[in-house]
């Protein structure tokens, strides 16, 4: 048995980079990443919607990729580098999404956003945010029960391609 | 969730002995289906196994065969964006990105794919008697609500489907599950490797206690159908849910004629369903409507509805002409344009 074997009533010491800050932390095996956010770290800017991977609001980024913090144990994150909502602003600046999602009136009731806003970060890095279609498709897993999906939907087309022009202008 | 222990494997010997040391342990990597499950107190292992940290299961690999080995840890984004995968295996690539959503295809992973459980609802309901979750207790999908059930290949115990969209393709592509366990390692047909429920519908595969899936081996053989496949995947809504009937085709057409063909369903049985005379029926055939339709007569033989899934019967006859169609025509279904051309 490797020096992680823990029985279940133990906790388990991981290390991680959250919102660029390192941290040294303990946790049980049983603990989701959501969980260790929001009722151990007070980070509650990640919201718990149907805690089984299905509405998309505790996405956030892991390495910076997007996933579901809910299906995610927090015992497997050591070494790896979590971006949350919290973490999107940059010295006091919203990130070009948070700033988008405002101007375009993106959400109503917001519970959804920061899950919307982490997975569309991601969803701009992976290059898939090329048409409206794609944005849809590739925001699937990304639930608004207020139906706000036009405006996020202009959120994101808006930062892409803002995105987009900079590298377009310098290849003509 | 109930309690369990955690190990963190460092290697396939490891993992394989820890497996055979707690009969009950669970190995854990994605975790996308396993934690929901535990969620749910459908599964309740003692203990997890973490295998994240296994570099043998990892990579995309050239097989000395002129194929592609593709370790059990590589997340299903990561396979479906590998460009050896879109050039020479596309179908595999279309069906992984018609299946979930891109936060769970970044952590689930190839193996769990292979192991993911079924999405029957009395499964998933603790409150309700279920023969794959507790043998011998009853199947309620039989005579209950069973609108995403088998029309193909199930019992009187149990009528649950596979999920997967990626298993599908695998199946038609003829791919290989390599696995390591206490005895060593083998090789599985991929369509030996899901079984029918028959009268133990809690066995959903044919792993064996203390085995581990290492890889999927795909074959060089299946990339003649690179430049004719189609993955048509029929729901009750555009994205992010569950094939009422999905098909995978794949053919090669040389001078007008079908030299080689591979047809599988998912969302009708236990696992997907492929039957080689459907396949035979299309081989010298041109690719045309009415070999299309003699395949789909051969593949669908038998096939019996339930309560509210009869329908399915004549809709995936529909989905196989159209999925050829599109398959014969060099034009794939889009995944990101639902549209169905």
């Amino acid at each position: 048995m490797s020096e992680h074997a823990v029985a279940g009533t133990q906790t388990v010491p991981i290390q991680i980079t959250l919102n660029g800050e390192p941290r040294s932390l303990s946790v049980s095996p049983v603990t989701t990443l959501l969980d260790l956010l929001r009722n151990h770290l007070d980070l509650t800017g990640t919201k718990k919607g149907c805690d089984h991977g299905q509405c998309g609001a505790c996405t956030v980024l892991i390495d910076g990729q997007r996933f579901n913090s809910c299906l995610q144990l927090a015992v497997m994150q050591d070494g790896k580098a979590i971006t949350t909502i919290e973490g999107l602003a940059q010295d006091g600046r919203l990130h070009p999404l948070q700033a988008a999602f405002i101007e375009h009136d993106a959400f109503q009731c917001g519970y959804c956003t920061p899950g919307q806003i982490c997975s569309a970060v991601a969803l701009i890095e992976e290059g898939r945010a090329t048409s409206r279609e794609e944005i849809r498709e590739f925001m699937s897993g990304n639930l608004c029960r207020c139906g706000a999906y036009t405006n996020i939907v202009d959120a994101i087309e808006d930062v892409a391609v803002r995105r987009r022009q900079p590298l377009q202008e310098a290849a003509e | 969730m109930k309690r369990f222990s955690y190990h963190r494997a460092d290697s396939v010997a490891d993992a394989v002995q820890a497996l055979c040391a707690t009969p009950d342990a669970r190995i854990v990597a994605g975790g996308t289906n396993l934690v929901d499950l535990m969620k749910y107190g459908v599964e309740t292992p003692s203990a997890l196994v973490d295998v994240t940290r296994i570099a043998a299961l990892n990579g995309i690999d050239d097989t000395d065969e002129g194929g592609l080995r593709i370790g059990a840890l590589v997340p299903n984004r990561t396979v479906a964006e590998d460009a050896r995968v879109t050039t020479r295996f596309p179908l595999l690539a279309s069906a992984i990105l018609a299946g979930a959503t891109p936060q769970l295809r970044n952590a689930a992973t190839t193996g769990g794919n292979l192991n993911q459980r079924t999405r029957c609802y009395y499964f998933y309901d603790t409150k309700t008697p279920c023969n794959k979750r507790e043998p011998g207790s009853g199947c309620p999908a039989i005579g209950g609500v069973n609108r995403i059930h088998a029309i193909l290949g199930a019992s009187e115990h149990c009528i649950a489907t596979h999920p997967s969209d990626m298993c599908v393709a695998l199946a038609a592509l003829g791919a290989e599950v390599r696995v390591e366990g206490p005895n060593g390692a083998r090789r599985i047909p991929f369509a030996d490797y899901h079984r029918l429920p028959g009268d133990a519908p809690e066995r959903d595969n044919t792993l064996q206690p203390g085995e581990i899936v290492e890889a999927v081996l795909l074959p060089p053989e299946a990339e003649a159908f690179a430049g004719h496949h189609s993955y048509l995947k029929l729901r009750d809504r555009l994205s992010y849910a569950f094939a009422l009937v999905s098909v995978a085709g794949a053919l090669d057409i040389r001078e007008g004629r079908i030299v080689a063909a591979r047809l599988a369903l998912g969302g009708v049985a236990h696992k997907p369903w492929r039957r080689e005379e459907a396949e035979a029926a299309l081989v010298g055939s041109p690719a045309d409507e009415a070999a299309f339709a003699a395949a789909a007569t051969h593949l669908l033989e038998g096939a019996r509805g339930h309560e509210h899934n009869t329908f399915k019967i004549e809709l995936a006859r529909r989905a196989i002409l159209r999925a050829l169609g599109q398959a014969a025509a060099g034009t794939p279904q889009s995944q990101t344009d639902k549209r169905i051309a």
